[in-house]
């Protein structure tokens, strides 16, 4: 196993993992939440956006999106999201678009994991805060979507997970996070593979196992009670 | 209620019998071919490549490529019909060493780490790394040009990692495949496209790229690559009959019938070195 970390760079292969990781989560968190707001919109079109979206990006697969964000928007739209004359462009071009393909695909996820937290409102509570006088916007702020999160943090978690594993699905464009590094050692030292894997394997444990704890920890903690 | 478990239950008798079958059929086969010599079976099961255009590529039920002629000419030599199956890059050490293919003939080049965990009969082709440019980019002529370039390779490959070290101030462009590589070349994204120059001239002479592409035909770095044939690790005899099998096609014509037939319509002709003389098995 020593001959794994010493002849390759695995901690920084796994730091690029943990940067997509964290900057889709907080892309994903944001874009979900909109979608989510979407899909209880008291507007008929915006909920049927709402709906759309999720049900077409979470029926579609992640490889997918990404290929199609290089291949597609970058290459055949000229949608441009590094500086072209950057001497890192190429890089840069690659990881931004991994982190915009894992949040659009996530999103959707948070987005139903947040509309489970919705269900756990009583809909009395909506009904109270209307007849009080608050508007839709004033309602979801102050009413629906503090409860809705605290109940949603274990199916948030549950997302998180998932996204953090799926982060090796970039790798197809080139981001040199762990699958990078796991295509490599397998060019370069086919003996080390086993190794890799259980290197690889902890590594994902390490990373994800204190997130699910956490989540279930204040998942009853901050839950409300009733 | 009670017709949809049925079904169910149905569904998944199929299933179990379907996958039973599969596993005796391979390990019935594996058997018979696994040993090696003349006697057993008449079959042998080979790995290619199956998405290398010129090397080893399948199109429906054909297969075609020099890769594969090489596979069809020892399998020949041997007295067999060759099977054929995919061994993508990461899979090859373990194909060979669970015994599912009997040698691998896809671009796999030999070297010592490698020989750790396999043997290798050959070499049948030296290559060199190349690069691959659009037909009316005069602005690269060798791998001194490179300057302000945008590259693109297979990730993790030996090419790419050679070009970061050699030339790090190129930027490159890495995808899973190929083709990928290919579609940003045509498309302009990238300026030139580099691995081993076989697979360049295969890319080059697919009917949908016809001149389209060219190849520079400069060496990029001085590593040559060697492909050989992969097989289980010790096993002499196999090594031996595949050698001699090599050196037969090569001195018969047969291999330069092969080059020129699958790498030749992009204008290749296989670099110094070439053809080179099987190694002695040992």
């Amino acid at each position: 196993m020593g001959e794994v970390f010493a002849n390759y760079d695995v901690f920084g292969a796994f730091f690029m993992t943990i940067r997509l990781a964290v900057l889709s989560a907080i892309g994903s968190l944001l874009l979900g939440t909109v979608l989510a707001v979407f899909r209880m919109s008291p507007v008929g079109l915006v909920r049927g956006i709402g709906a759309a979206y999720v049900n077409v990006v979470r029926n579609t697969p992640l490889t997918l999106i990404t290929v199609f964000t290089m291949l597609g928007a970058h290459s055949n739209l000229g949608i441009r999201v590094a500086d072209p004359a950057s001497p890192t462009s190429v890089v840069d071009t690659a990881f931004r678009w991994g982190v915009i393909a894992l949040t659009v695909y996530h999103a959707a996820f948070v987005c139903e994991a947040l509309r489970s937290g919705v269900n756990t409102v009583p809909v009395g509570q909506a009904e109270a805060a209307r007849s009080i006088g608050l508007t839709f916007a004033q309602n979801l702020r102050h009413v629906i979507l503090p409860q809705a999160f605290r109940g949603a943090i274990v199916p948030l978690g549950n997302t998180l997970i998932a996204l953090t594993k799926n982060t090796t699905v970039v790798a197809v464009i080139g981001v040199a996070e762990i699958a990078y590094l796991t295509a490599e050692v397998m060019e370069n030292d086919p003996g080390l593979i086993v190794w890799l894997f259980l290197v690889v394997a902890l590594g994902f444990v390490v990373l994800t196992l204190p997130v699910g704890l956490a989540t279930t920890h204040f998942g009853r903690k901050l839950a409300v009670a009733r | 209620m009670a017709s949809k478990h049925l079904g169910a239950l149905a569904a998944l008798a199929a299933g179990t019998l379907a996958l039973s079958a599969c596993g005796a059929g391979s390990s019935g086969s594996g058997g018979g071919a696994a040993t090696g010599d003349g006697g057993g079976g008449n079959t042998v099961k080979v790995g290619i490549k199956f998405d290398q255009p010129g090397m080893g590529l399948k199109s429906g039920d054909q297969y075609t490529g020099f890769d594969v002629a090489v596979a069809t000419y020892v399998a020949k030599e041997l007295g067999k019909t060759p099977q054929f199956s995919e061994a993508p890059t990461p899979q090859r050490e373990t194909l060979i060493k669970t015994g599912q293919v009997d040698y691998i003939v896809g671009t796999y080049s030999i070297n010592d780490k490698r020989k750790q965990e396999i043997s290798f009969a050959g070499p049948y082709f030296v290559a060199d790394q190349d690069l691959l440019i659009r037909s009316d980019d005069a602005s690269i002529t060798g791998p001194d040009k490179l300057t302000g370039k945008k590259l693109c390779s297979v990730k993790g490959s030996t090419p790419a990692q050679k070009i970061k070290e050699k030339y790090p101030q190129v930027q490159l462009q890495e995808y899973d495949t190929y083709s990928k590589c290919v579609e940003e070349l045509v498309n302009g994204t990238v300026d030139a496209l580099t691995t081993d120059n076989t697979i360049l001239a295969g890319y080059a002479s697919q009917p949908q790229y016809k001149g389209q592409l060219k190849l520079v035909e400069k060496p990029v770095s001085d590593g040559r690559e060697n492909y050989g044939v992969g097989l289980k690790k010790g096993d002499t005899a196999m090594c031996q009959k595949i050698t001699d099998a090599l050196t037969k096609m090569i001195s018969s014509g047969e291999w330069q019938k092969a080059v020129d037939a699958n790498l030749g319509p992009a204008g290749f002709t296989p670099g110094e070195g070439n053809p080179p003389k099987p190694a002695a098995c040992s």
